[in-house]
């Protein structure tokens, strides 16, 4: 195609045709706060939640062992959050991942007890979770089950197997503190717990993930608009089958992590994490509509999440006070991604 | 005589007891531009879904190139060189135009990896292409915050990328203005004057006659009338005909109407 291509109409234009776009700001300042909105809005909150604390007990807060335990735990969640945010873009949702975590986790512990190297019980966790999220995925998308009961369902139906089982009996695993995969995984660099570098490791390859690789780039496209996807070729239920099995790999690392931090595994492993990690994405401010979202902004809500409980004991509270902060929390933060995200929706 | 890019030999459509499509035979050839006609309900856009591959005919054969095809999807349809400007334009609004141009077909390096550069580039050599040019929005501005017309630029910024063979253009002046369709109207020039075929639907005749060598006109799922430009004198013939075959016996038969009408999906 060779023709005047500038001015196709021969039409007088009432600005010249320009053959480079500019940004509407040149500034890259400007830039990168409009691209981040969402993630820099959390990080607000954060900041200024932690001030408000700092101002209300100055001293806990700066002793080194509260961020220690926050660091401690924290990693687990993240291995959730980071996944749950591809499938809230994809218009979906995961309840089922604290029976997951539990489930994989178990099978580590039965890998582990039976004197196999940990290695190998994280290798069978992995391919536990994997097929679970499979199994959900599948279920929610060939069935055509609605994602929110479906996953409901599977959470009890799960832990209801993991109980029947094992009666509620739990597995001390007190051979795993002299393992290297415990030294890789779980133990401290300087007093600072390994977990927070692989999670930070998780969370950046996942960001990259989202950003930057075809499988974020189409689950934005599916949450987006389902059909448009579908009309340009793309294969709609297997996006949607793999951001369920991308939860099942997380959940699955997550519950290995929290049993290797207590070297025990409990039936109720992970039963804990589902309302936080949930508040977590949406603190982050994924919204819930589907087709766009924020790794990074998932991430620092979890940070958020986690130190609510710790701040508010720490900050002279008693400990009645922090599902009230959990809600407040929450609710600000929601109220400011609505007025965030209102302009470029 | 030309190649043909694609045909369709009766296909039929049936959604349970009603029938879109009994059997449909349609042809496209090499530089050609063929306009498809045809009353509301008479089964063209059945017919664009089973070109581009979203839905699948109950019966009857695709040819690409004049080899039978199985096996037929929208992605298979886009490997033929098949490309659709959709009625609707087929965007997700809250993406950027680099993500709504490599839909379906994101430009990758080794596993998958985005092109992020190579895209942009891209994107902006296309929407200069088709003169859409501005200052006030960037291959990351969000499809949400751009006008109908220049949602359409994108439209078909992304059915030009790959060289298509054949182009589908659905309604693709519906809810434009003057100079948003006499763009269009240029841009189907230009695309034929490369080599290439474009398939176009219309309700408006006027412009269908305008710009087509051939025209098909569909009427309650069955190919009423596949006439070349030479054939037929003005647009007004059209519509005369497509007037005889809604209402034979003209305006009078439009009382007996409702007989027909229990036919069309």
């Amino acid at each position: 195609m060779e023709p005047d291509l500038q001015n196709p109409l021969g039409l007088s234009r009432s600005e010249p045709a320009r053959t480079e776009w500019k940004h509407p700001s040149d500034h890259w300042l400007r830039g990168f706060v409009l691209d981040n909105r969402a993630s820099l809005g959390t990080l607000g909150v954060f900041i200024v939640m932690m001030a408000v604390f700092m101002i209300a007990n100055p001293t806990v807060f700066t002793t080194w062992y509260l961020y220690s335990s926050v660091l401690t735990t924290l990693p687990v969640a993240l291995f959730v959050v980071v996944p749950l945010v591809f499938v809230v873009t994809c218009c979906e949702i995961d309840l089922s991942f604290p029976a997951t975590m539990g489930f994989a986790s178990w099978v580590f512990a039965l890998v582990v007890q039976a004197g196999y190297d940990p290695f190998l019980g994280i290798a069978a966790a992995i391919v536990t979770g994997t097929l679970l999220g499979f199994l959900v995925g599948s279920l929610v998308v060939y069935g055509g089950l609605s994602s929110l009961i479906a996953t409901l369902g599977m959470n009890f139906l799960l832990r209801g197997l993991i109980q029947i089982i094992n009666e509620g009996k739990s597995m001390a695993l007190t051979g795993l503190a002299d393992s290297w995969a415990y030294t890789i995984f779980s133990s401290q660099v300087f007093g600072i717990p390994v977990q927070i570098f692989w999670a930070i490791g998780f969370v950046v390859l996942s960001a990259m993930l989202y950003n930057r690789h075809r499988f974020g780039a189409q689950v934005r496209v599916v949450g987006d608009n389902p059909d448009s996807a579908q009309q340009m070729g793309i294969d709609v239920k297997r996006v949607r089958v793999k951001v369920f099995v991308f939860v099942g790999i997380g959940a699955a690392i997550a519950g290995t992590f929290s049993v290797m931090i207590n070297f025990t595994w409990w039936p109720t492993a992970g039963d804990g994490y589902l309302l936080p990690v949930l508040a977590s994405v949406f603190v982050g401010g994924t919204p819930t509509w589907g087709g766009i979202g924020t790794v990074v902004g998932g991430a620092i809500g979890a940070v958020t999440v986690s130190f609510i409980q710790t701040g508010v004991v720490a900050a002279g509270l008693s400990g009645f006070y922090v599902q009230f902060f959990n809600g407040l929390i929450i609710i600000l933060s929601l109220l400011g991604h609505k007025w965030n995200q209102a302009r470029y929706r | 005589m030309a190649e043909r890019i694609i045909e369709l030999r009766d296909i039929s459509k049936s959604y349970g007891q009603v029938y879109a499509l009994g059997g449909v035979n349609l042809s496209v050839d090499r530089g050609e531009v063929v306009g498809l006609i045809g009353d509301n309900g008479a089964g063209k856009s059945t017919l664009i879904k089973i070109l581009s591959g979203v839905v699948k005919p109950t019966s009857g054969e695709i040819l690409v190139r004049g080899k039978p095809v199985t096996g037929w999807s929208a992605a298979r349809s886009r490997d033929a060189g098949i490309e659709t400007v959709f009625q609707d334009r087929a965007l997700a609004v809250q993406q950027t135009i680099v993500r709504n141009i490599f839909m379906g077909r994101e430009l990758t390096s080794w596993l998958g990896w985005l092109k992020v550069n190579k895209e942009i580039e891209e994107a902006s050599r296309l929407m200069r292409e088709i003169g859409f040019t501005s200052k006030v929005f960037t291959p990351h501005s969000i499809v949400g915050q751009l006008s109908g017309g220049e949602r359409q630029g994108v439209a078909i910024a992304r059915a030009i990328y790959k060289q298509a063979e054949l182009i589908i253009l659905d309604e693709p002046t519906t809810a434009l203005s003057l100079t948003e369709t006499a763009k269009v109207f240029h841009f189907v020039r230009q695309v034929r004057a490369s080599g290439r075929s474009i398939l176009f639907i219309g309700h408006n005749i006027h412009h269908v006659f305008d710009i087509a060598d051939r025209f098909v006109v569909l009427d309650r799922g069955k190919v009423a009338l596949t006439a070349d430009r030479s054939e037929v004198k003005s647009a007004e013939d059209l519509i005369n005909f497509m007037e005889d075959v809604a209402h034979p016996g003209g305006l009078a038969g439009l009382h007996d109407a409702g007989e027909t009408e229990q036919r069309v999906r």
